[in-house]
């Protein structure tokens, strides 16, 4: 497989992650969790807390290092060398942060940057990070903006916004990198239940417009109706994964059934 | 009363020295107190080692022995170092050891203000930082400075109002700041409440007109906090 190759060639796979272990001193919390998303594919990732969902998100951009396992983005593996405590550690931090552009995460505290406007959120990343010209970065985060339903509060800061607005604005900030891969780490789980929906639509038109996105998420029906393939994660381990239809209609495993009679009430 | 008798404009250039020693020592321990700041909260044990020893003797002794010990402890070390290496005689000038010495140990003071400030500043933005391709410095610099700012103020500010004040202690060591002068005139003319008074109330000068920027700047970078 190439290593450095940066393609955007439609034939591989946006992500591929392959077996991630991840430990926190003796608590195992990834037992071997591997994934595929191709170009459009949207994957759901639904599981109780402590399942070990948020952690495997966070292990994709290397928020947390994986113990074990392969991460490759547009084709590029990620090259990692054991730290000499039984983990990894990032062979070369350049190559991390170019892939974690390509891989834009939207989190479940919005973790908007309190001292900048909407807007200015929104172009920070691409003019600082992607160099991009200023006036060119304003433009389309205007337009972004504008698409999640939050132009008029471009001037706003965070915590003049509500958690709906934040979080659309979170989005419009990953939207703004033009990202291999959107991450959403329980996107709608910090959101007062009136909020959910505003920002749900938007994750929604983002799936139908094709982008390529992994969706940590408590919203059944979101899972559901969205993803083109949902993956059940229990104890750091895949129980349940394929198309929606199947995996809610057979249920294979116990603990599934048992996740969503709590669940879907 | 406040017949100044000719040598108000004595203690008028105590007073520009006086400013410039307080401004200089600022700006020497708001760079002191950002890097002890970041050594105590680095991962290197050497570097939190160094800055805890720093703050926790700096904090413990007296300002005025600390100004001593430099000055006249410092000069002796120079010369030492002077003779070894076949210089010729170095004097240090007191402007120079006050400024550092004041300098010095606010430094701590400010190291202690701008650690709470960055621990303030909520994880989770500094991560999105990280996720978002940002490189260490341009974190730090980007997003976790600007937004300790506002945490770091009011204890900055009083950190300044002190430090503005212990300026005083350099006329011991012969500079002739605006205490020394007011001192001098008021002993030559025998009118030390007068010229001692003239020094206290140019001190409330600068320290209301520190208070006025403060506020100005706290207003500025709370912008994304209080009500617009």
């Amino acid at each position: 497989m190439a290593e450095t190759a940066p393609a955007s060639n439609g034939a591989q796979p946006a992500l591929v992650a392959e077996d991630i272990h991840k430990s926190f001193g003796d608590l195992e919390v990834l037992k071997g969790v591997s994934i595929t998303a191709h170009e459009g594919d949207v994957i759901a990732v639904l599981g109780s807390s402590g399942s070990g969902k948020s952690t495997f998100l966070r292990c994709v951009n290397l928020l947390e290092t994986p113990n074990a396992g392969t991460i490759t983005v547009s084709g590029e593996t990620i090259r990692l060398k054991p730290d000499g405590r039984g983990g990894l550690a990032a062979e070369d931090p350049r190559q991390i942060q170019r892939i974690r552009t390509r891989l834009a995460m939207v989190f479940q505290g919005f973790n908007l940057w309190s001292h900048m406007t909407a807007l200015e959120n929104v172009i920070e990343a691409p003019v600082h990070v992607l160099k991009v010209p200023k006036a060119e970065a304003v433009e389309r985060a205007e337009a972004i903006l504008e698409k999640v339903g939050v132009y008029e509060h471009r001037s706003y800061y965070p915590a003049h916004m509500s958690g709906g607005q934040q979080q659309r604005v979170a989005i419009a900030r990953a939207l703004a990198m033009e990202p291999a891969v959107m991450l959403f780490d329980e996107p709608t789980s910090a959101l007062d239940p009136e909020l959910v929906g505003e920002v749900l639509r938007v994750i929604r038109k983002l799936a139908e417009e094709g982008r390529t996105m992994i969706v940590v998420t408590h919203e059944m029906g979101f899972a559901r109706e969205v993803s083109s393939e949902t993956i059940f994660l229990h104890q750091g381990r895949i129980e349940e994964q394929g198309p929606p239809q199947q995996v809610f209609q057979t249920q294979r495993s116990d603990r599934f059934r048992q996740f969503l009679a709590g669940n879907l009430k | 009363m406040f017949d100044l008798q000719g040598y108000g404009e004595l203690v008028l250039k105590g007073f520009g020295l006086t400013v410039a020693v307080a401004l200089l020592s600022l700006a020497i321990s708001t760079l002191l107190g950002m890097i002890g700041a970041v050594a105590k909260l680095s991962k290197s044990r050497v570097a939190r080692t160094i800055a805890g020893v720093y703050t926790t003797i700096i904090r413990g002794v007296p300002d005025l022995v600390l100004m001593l010990l430099i000055f006249f402890g410092g000069q002796m070390l120079v010369n030492d170092i002077g003779d070894w290496m076949g210089w010729e005689y170095i004097d240090i000038s007191p402007f120079i050891a006050g400024t550092l010495t004041i300098g010095f140990i606010f430094g701590a003071y400010m190291t202690e203000t701008f650690r709470g400030a960055i621990l303030a500043v909520p994880r989770g933005e500094i991560e999105a930082g990280h996720a978002y391709g940002m490189t260490g410095p341009q974190t730090f610099f980007r997003i976790t400075l600007p937004a300790m700012v506002r945490h770091a103020l009011p204890s900055f500010g009083n950190n300044w109002l002190v430090l503005a004040k212990t300026t005083a202690l350099v006329s011991v060591i012969g500079l002739h700041d605006m205490v020394y002068n007011a001192g001098a005139a008021g002993f030559t003319v025998k009118k030390p409440f007068t010229f001692y008074l003239l020094a206290a109330g140019l001190f409330l000068v600068i320290t209301a007109t520190s208070d006025i920027a403060l506020r100005w700047t706290n207003k500025r970078y709370s912008s994304g906090v209080r009500k617009a």
